[in-house]
């Protein structure tokens, strides 16, 4: 994956990015709140397939965004927001 | 199958079994530290009911893929006293193995080229050496003097102020390593079996009792997950969660370099590391892509990045042709150390979170999960790496060590 469709600057390569991590999802399993609360600052889902995340145009307009990309392949399906 | 799949299986060493339907212990994951594993379970407490499971071919994930490096030089006495036993542990390995692995002591020099990295070498040093590791600093002249082909002004732009020397750092074969363990294991009664993957975890209640495969379910007293780059899949079977991202990191060799080059070499600012193979050809190696991804797929960008960054230190090196390059999958930790451990779950068992340090602590590791699972306790050395030290709040922070970002 060599480039991001920042939606202010447009296709830019993706040095231009610094990666803000995957958005914490905690599962619907984990109940007790101080374990929720542990599993979203720890632990990740660290899929093998489609993941939602976050990218900060560092080197650009400094905008967060939030992309769809496929780990399996490493490559951008759609930039969310 | 492919010609790499016929020559493992060719090697005269290790005893090839089909998978019976029960084991004492079930080891998932066929690279080094699965393989270690169960070499220790059968020499140190006379275990041999295992069955190590690969679901390629042993060694083909990261056990293959490393830069090969041994070293103990870490940043914090856990860390320093597991990695040292480890090197230790390899020192003695050919001769416990049987096996030629190509093994050299040959040190690594860990450059600094600000204030700053100084000062953290200076802190290598002293921990490195309350706790057992031989490191020493340098100054450039010396540097220079040890590895003549170093360009103290490192490209004119990141100068060399002076440099860690840990006088114990080694290289060895990969897989080698992996082959010989897996020899000695089978010797011994331990069953090794390739192309099974795991597809899923038996229960009984909380209990893990057992993996799928796609030949039919095997029960086991224990499993042990000892995968590289998938753990996130298999330790979901489990509902364990893990705190690890896994992250592409790439390797590549060059032609032969025909004079040469004694040591490793290593730059904290350039992130990048050199040394030579037994075949005379300069693997280099840097950091991992900045995104989680399970693609090995060699990029441009990473060879691009990673050729700027080692020929400000080695000049040399544009000489050279880029022959082959690779990458693996890292299990990077969020502490960046190692987890070897109990999980939440009874009969399962983790050690993961292996990042870029998997390879030097193949016999430690191996080692003391051993000794876990077949008496319960966790050794010294391996004592602080728990899984629950996230929750505990005793996390070991080590990331400076690991030579990348």
């Amino acid at each position: 994956m060599l480039w991001l469709p920042c939606p202010r600057c447009g296709l830019r390569p993706i040095e231009e990015f610094t990666f803000g991590g995957e958005l914490r999802h905690v599962p619907d399993w984990i109940t007790d709140p101080d374990d929720r609360d542990f599993d979203e600052v720890w632990m990740f889902d660290n899929p093998d397939g489609p993941t939602t995340e976050r990218w900060f145009h560092s080197a650009g307009c400094r905008r967060w965004l939030t992309v769809r990309r496929d780990t399996s392949t490493d490559t951008v399906l759609e930039v969310l927001a | 199958m492919s010609p790499l799949n016929d020559y493992v299986e060719t090697l005269p060493a290790i005893r090839w079994h089909e998978p019976k339907r029960s084991y004492d212990v079930v080891i998932v994951g066929g690279g080094g530290h699965g393989l270690s594993t169960a070499y220790y379970l059968a020499a140190r407490h006379g275990i041999t009911n295992v069955a190590v499971l690969e679901a390629d071919y042993i060694a083909s994930g990261n056990t293959g893929r490393n830069t090969t490096i041994i070293r103990a030089n870490y940043g914090i006495p856990e860390a320093v006293r597991f990695y040292q036993h480890s090197l230790e542990l390899y020192q003695g390995l050919e001769d416990e193995l049987g096996a030629s692995l190509l093994h050299q002591t040959k040190g690594i020099f860990w450059v600094a080229h600000t204030e700053m990295a100084m000062r953290t070498e200076r802190a290598r040093c002293q921990m490195n050496t309350a706790c057992g590791a031989r490191t020493v600093m340098v100054t450039p002249a010396e540097l220079k003097e040890l590895v003549p082909q170093v360009d103290l002004t490192g490209g004119g732009r990141y100068p060399v102020l002076g440099a860690s020397h840990h006088l114990d750092g080694a290289t060895a074969r990969h897989d080698r390593v992996a082959w010989a363990f897996a020899a000695g294991a089978t010797a011994r009664g331990t069953h090794v079996v390739q192309h099974t993957p795991v597809t899923g975890l038996l229960r009984d209640g909380d209990r893990v009792v057992g993996v799928e495969t796609p030949g039919g379910p095997i029960s086991a007293g224990v499993v042990l997950s000892a995968v590289g780059g998938r753990v996130a899949q298999i330790a979901a079977h489990a509902r364990v969660r893990l705190p690890v991202r896994t992250h592409p990191l790439h390797a590549f060799v060059t032609d032969d370099y025909a004079q040469g080059f004694g040591p490793i070499l290593a730059s904290t600012e350039l992130a990048c590391y050199v040394s030579q193979t037994e075949r005379g050809q300069m693997l280099i190696g840097a950091e991992f892509d900045s995104q989680p991804s399970y693609s090995r797929q060699s990029s441009f960008a990473a060879l691009r990045g990673y050729s700027y960054k080692i020929t400000r230190l080695l000049p040399f090196l544009r000489d050279l042709r880029i022959l082959r390059t690779w990458a693996g999958i890292c299990d990077i930790s969020a502490d960046y150390s190692p987890i070897m451990s109990e999980t939440d779950v009874p009969g399962f068992l983790v050690t993961t979170g292996w990042g870029t340090w998997g390879f030097k602590a193949i016999p430690a590791g191996g080692e003391g999960m051993a000794e876990l699972i077949a008496t319960g306790r966790r050794n010294d050395y391996i004592a602080p790496f728990t899984l629950d030290r996230f929750g505990l709040d005793h996390v070991l922070a080590d990331q400076g060590s690991a030579g990348t970002r």
